[in-house]
């Protein structure tokens, strides 16, 4: 029967090719849904679900916010900035307090990596993972693969490079295990201090060359130079010299892809730093897909909370 | 084991389309301001061949045809075993102030109905809301809804099922009644 495999959304590593075809093919109906005249429908209408954030985010914040209101379900939403996380409260018990507000979804997004994981061993409710740490984004990945489905409907030996900060990037990771399980071919792109040394065991080409790495690639995902995140470490040391330089070596700009034969899609999961790794002129072109990105946010997370919702059945 | 019992075959099936067709044109004239709306997943079959024979006998060629889907509108979301599989929603054209008929194969319970009404006023507010059902299964409905035209009224048991099949579908057109051999 069509239904997800699982209770929770906590990493696209959790989901088969299967769960993430229907997520997409309920996101086609969604998205047609956010386009009417009234873009509310009353699925969710005896749900509530909390979204909780213990680390700063706008974009993720407001599309699962709206995904949640025009599946008329009921929303609190919590920040950990003005809570009693800043007290000294443990997550189990932050949460569960919430919970015994009867809440039946938590969306969760943590500065620790596995955090949803942990939590899910401990309550009941439905955990979709909105990012932990440098490990998962999944509706992230989701959202980039469905906007790159719209473009070329099969993913079936395309090629799509992600360039940039691949080491802190919990989108890097998410997407290329959702791009290889949906049978497309994963590069990565950066300078050596920002690529982790494993990615060759998860069967992902690595590419120090931007100029080589476009020319083998129809779709390119550029990530964001996480400022707050470059003098990280132990030994405090700065992955590269400037911002100037980074941009030199890995910015995309059009005098990178005059020289292409063919013009590649341009992705960015946003917020994009104009002039670091992306130029003003290219993020505003044609072949980039940004905005379309944030349009399919709202119904593939949509996608997700009803697909999750139907997964459990009302108790009286 | 199941049995089942032929209600219209492809021939009485052409006949009751011709007829509801020609019902429709006493009540709406010429289509100017009606538009024609069927319920996925099984109504959008019946839609499309009212749609052919109206286009044909009033020889129009911008008749509306749109396809609604109920899915999100339930009210057994959550309620039952298997969760539904939405459908494509396709409606390109403005329903505000329009006459509006609603089209599907079997009326039942009439919950799908509910729903699609639900589903079809996010489109706008339209003039008037018809139902134009193939089988009306009597003395079933758990709602207070009425079709305004019926191609063929049914009793049966609640244990009973009434299937229309269709060319695209099943490979034939006709109507059956449906149950379990004891």
């Amino acid at each position: 029967m069509d239904q997800l495999s699982t209770k929770h959304l906590l990493g696209i590593k959790q989901l088969n090719a299967k769960d993430i075809e229907l997520i997409f093919n309920t996101a086609d109906n969604f998205k047609e849904v956010i386009n009417r005249p009234i873009k509310k429908v009353p699925s969710l209408r005896d749900i509530t679900i909390a979204n909780l954030f213990f680390e700063n985010s706008t974009r993720t914040k407001l599309s699962f916010e709206l995904a949640e209101k025009r599946l008329s379900a009921d929303v609190i939403n919590f920040s950990a900035a003005a809570s009693s996380v800043s007290k000294g409260e443990t997550l189990i018990d932050t949460v569960n307090n919430i919970l015994a507000m009867k809440v039946d979804m938590v969306v969760m997004r943590h500065p620790n990596p596995g955090a949803s994981i942990f939590l899910s061993k401990h309550i009941d409710a439905n955990i979709v993972n909105a990012g932990d740490g440098a490990h998962e984004h999944p509706t992230q990945a989701l959202l980039d693969a469905y906007s790159i489905r719209e473009q070329n409907k099969d993913f079936k030996d395309k090629r799509v490079v992600i360039v940039g900060d691949i080491l802190h990037s919990r989108v890097a990771l998410s997407n290329i295990f959702c791009l290889q399980k949906l049978g497309a071919k994963v590069m990565v792109c950066g300078p050596p201090t920002l690529i982790p040394k494993y990615m060759e065991s998860l069967n992902v080409l690595v590419e120090y060359n931007l100029d080589k790495a476009l020319a083998w690639a129809d779709t390119v995902m550029m990530l964001r130079i996480q400022l707050e995140r470059q003098n990280a470490g132990e030994h405090n040391v700065k992955l590269f010299p400037t911002l100037r330089e980074y941009h030199q070596m890995y910015g995309l700009t059009f005098s990178r892809l005059d020289k292409l034969k063919k013009l590649p899609i341009i992705m960015h999961p946003g917020p994009i730093n104009r002039g670091v790794e992306i130029s003003s002129e290219v993020a505003d072109s044609k072949s980039s897909i940004i905005l379309n990105q944030v349009e399919n946010g709202v119904a593939i997370r949509m996608a997700v909370l009803y697909l999750l919702a139907s997964n459990s059945t009302l108790k009286d | 084991m199941n049995s089942q019992r032929l209600i219209l075959d492809s021939t009485h099936l052409d006949l009751c389309i011709q007829r509801l067709c020609f019902q429709l044109i006493e009540n709406h004239d010429n289509f100017e301001n009606t538009v024609l709306i069927g319920l996925q997943p099984r109504g959008i079959y019946l839609a499309k061949r009212i749609h052919e024979s109206l286009s044909k006998i009033l020889k129009k060629k911008d008749l509306k045809l749109g396809s609604l889907d109920t899915t999100f509108f339930r009210d057994d979301f959550r309620r039952r075993e298997n969760p539904i599989i939405p459908n494509k929603t396709q409606i390109d054209f403005i329903i505000e102030g329009k006459k509006v008929l609603l089209i599907d194969d079997v009326l039942y319970t009439g919950r799908t109905i509910r729903s699609g009404l639900d589903a079809m006023l996010a489109y706008g507010r339209p003039d008037l809301v018809e139902l134009l059902v193939l089988v009306d299964r009597r003395f079933s409905r758990h709602l207070p809804i009425k079709p305004n035209y019926v191609g063929i009224e049914v009793d049966s048991l609640d244990s009973e099922r009434v299937e229309a099949k269709w060319e695209e579908t099943e490979g034939k057109n006709e109507v059956i009644l449906k149950w379990n051999k004891a």
